[in-house]
């Protein structure tokens, strides 16, 4: 009791010691650099509205930077703004705009390096080179930022929110358009990305690489150069997204590169050219996804393996599966395929016959692209036809033995 | 002229077959499109039967018409009116019956069961067809004075045109499947009629798939108002130059 009691104590006078420091043009405290100075760690600075140019903003201690009806931070297209390290550091509510842009230096928004407990939350972030630059930083929690930029290529720009070397970061409802990836993540470990907004990004929406235990779910990733890609990963779940729009010849939906025990669970995969390309990758699952209106639902390379697809939805697909091979170590069962045309005799919701989703005119078209010209032909469709019947160039054992009658009833 | 194709119009719609074909044409696609919920896909099967069903019979009731209306033919050949008037007449009469029974079988059910960008274009498709391989049936019928002839090489036309063309472009696109092809099938394939037609109503359909280089390319060319017009106009060639050569054929022809 006693001891409560007086951590009860502590507790208040260490927060009767915080100060809360105001900066506002016509007060005293005109400018953000002083306040950061004379405030010590633990103190709250909050900034009312209007337009400051400070370069480039220096924070070392635990401070609580709280922007008023978002004053706006402007880096007259040479500074970093924030540039932060250290402890429990809150950044809201601020208007951050034209940082700097370099070929060799990594400007920022927002810069964290070796931070531990950092809050971004509720910024807006109008042509930055990079947004938030996250390195090295743990137990990190970036939300409802909103990024825009507007480059012309890709080497003019940066990351929306770029993490390399991190752990245990919590990325959720960002709203991130117009950069070169929307969120990239590069060694980060057990980390959390949820219902964030990535779209009309250059390259991808978001990009993955070398990081593993990390769970992406709820996020809508649309419009983007190339869609997802998540490579030379493990163990990354992958739940209730929706890809959509990813329009192109080298462009996904979701691009899977090396990718080891990882689950894709419940996804809306709607009106890309290739919803997922798999390379090299082992061990996922794939369930409860919906494929619909794709050029190709799935394209498997013949060096995937021990990949499982169960109980998928496949709706108005050009060509439900495509690969490069005739090995399949895969397995593809109870999924629902509408164009499936067999018969379940014994009514237990199950197609008597299997179902194989590689025709023979996807491994045509995947081997000359230029044959897509004859799509939907006569002769198209009785060359699908005869190798239905006696299958000689498609992988025979690429198939689904129990495919689903009725169309699962999944929402999204 | 005009009254020419009145009478000849009026003789083909009271003919069972055009009425038996916009039955056909009629059921199939009402039953197209109450089948399957998704309009896409029914448009889809639709286009199958476009594209095979409607060069068939174009092909077919106009040579039978022709070689059935011989004696016909030669009877108002000998009164004095221009021979060039007869044939012409003759063919619009045949054309305009049979897009008739397409508009009614196959265009106001999907109209009113299906509004998409897809099946506006296959109804202008499927009219453009009709005129197209009763054109090149016209030319099949002058060609020859015997009836089996005659449908036989109209028939030749229609598999020729439906199946052996394609043949020959996926052989060249597989035998030079190391080099840039796009522009090259993209010519080949729009020098045929059927496959014209196919494309650009499968640049409406299966967008997604069709988006990658290939895809991109075809789209650019056909999106544009050049793209559209080229297509329409090579449509229009295929049934102005058979015709013409038929007419050439069948003013010179000792009858």
């Amino acid at each position: 009791m006693k001891i409560t009691t007086a951590a009860c104590l502590l507790f208040i006078t260490f927060l009767s010691q915080a100060k809360t420091w105001i900066v506002d043009q016509r007060k005293n405290i005109t400018s953000i650099q002083k306040a950061i100075a004379l405030a010590s760690s633990g103190d709250t600075i909050r900034v009312m509205p209007g337009l400051y140019r400070e370069g480039n903003l220096i924070v070392k201690k635990t401070l609580a930077l709280m922007g008023v009806d978002y004053p706006v931070l402007d880096g007259e297209n040479k500074y970093e703004i924030f540039t932060v390290t250290g402890k429990n550091i809150l950044i809201s509510g601020f208007k951050l705009i034209n940082t700097g842009r370099g070929s060799l230096e990594d400007i920022s928004g927002i810069s964290a390096v070796q931070t531990k407990g950092l809050i971004v939350r509720n910024n807006k972030f109008e042509n930055t080179f990079f947004g938030i630059h996250l390195a090295n930083s743990s137990k990190s929690l970036i939300e409802n930022n909103t990024l825009r930029a507007n480059a012309e290529a890709e080497y003019q720009i940066g990351n929306g929110i770029h993490a390399w070397k991190c752990d245990s970061l919590n990325i959720r409802g960002n709203d991130i358009a117009g950069h070169r990836d929307g969120i990239y993540f590069e060694f980060v470990t057990h980390s959390h990305i949820e219902k964030n907004f990535s779209h009309g990004n250059m390259r991808y929406g978001l990009h993955f690489m070398f990081s593993h235990h990390d769970a992406y779910v709820a996020n809508t990733f649309h419009n983007n150069g190339a869609g997802v890609a998540v490579m030379y990963t493990q163990d990354v779940n992958m739940i209730a997204n929706r890809f959509e729009d990813n329009w192109g010849s080298s462009s996904f939906g979701l691009l899977l590169k090396d990718i080891r025990d990882s689950r894709i669970e419940g996804n809306l995969f709607a009106k890309n050219t290739v919803s997922i390309f798999m390379d090299g990758s082992s061990r996922c699952h794939f369930e409860k996804n919906v494929f619909r209106e794709n050029g190709w639902a799935v394209k498997i390379q013949a060096n995937c393996d021990e990949n499982i697809f169960k109980a998928n939805s496949f709706l108005s697909n050009t060509f439900d599966m495509a690969t490069n091979g005739s090995l399949v170590l895969n397995k593809v069962d109870y999924n629902y395929w509408d164009n499936y045309q067999g018969y379940d005799l014994n009514k237990d919701g199950i197609g008597d016959l299997p179902f194989h989703p590689v025709s023979l005119y996807s491994m045509v078209v995947e081997k000359m692209p230029s044959s897509i010209v004859l799509w939907r032909s006569f002769l198209v469709y009785l060359l699908d036809r005869s190798e239905k019947v006696v299958p000689s160039i498609t992988p025979e054992s690429l198939k689904d033995s129990h495919p689903v009658m009725k169309n699962y009833d999944y929402h999204f | 002229m005009m009254k020419i194709a009145k009478y000849v119009a009026y003789d083909i719609i009271r003919n069972r077959f055009v009425l038996l074909y916009t039955l056909f044409l009629l059921i199939v696609t009402v039953s197209m499109y109450s089948l399957d919920s998704d309009a896409g896909k029914s448009t889809l099967s639709l286009l199958n039967i476009i594209l095979l069903v409607v060069p068939l019979v174009s092909v077919i009731f106009t040579t039978m018409h022709f070689f059935n209306s011989y004696e016909f033919i030669e009877l108002l050949l000998s009164q004095p009116v221009n021979r060039e008037k007869v044939f012409i007449s003759e063919f619009l009469s045949v054309a305009l019956a049979l897009s008739l029974a397409f508009i009614i079988g196959v265009a106001l059910p999907t109209v009113l069961l299906a509004n998409n960008a897809a099946a506006v274009y296959l109804i202008f498709s499927g009219v453009l067809l009709t005129f197209v391989f009763v054109s090149l049936a016209s030319l099949a019928s002058v060609l020859t004075r015997d009836k089996a002839k005659g449908i036989g090489i109209a028939l030749l036309f229609w598999i020729y045109f439906t199946l052996i063309y394609d043949g020959l472009i996926l052989y060249v696109i597989y035998s030079f499947s190391d080099y840039p092809l796009e522009k090259v099938t993209l010519l080949l394939s729009s020098l045929n009629p059927v496959d014209l037609a196919r494309i650009v109503i499968l640049l409406k359909l299966d967008i997604s798939a069709l988006m990658g280089y290939t895809g991109a390319f075809y789209q650019n060319f056909f999106g544009s108002s050049t793209g559209a017009i080229y297509a329409f106009l090579l449509l229009l060639a295929w049934i102005i130059i058979p015709l013409w050569v038929a007419l050439r054929k069948f003013i010179r022809k000792d009858i």
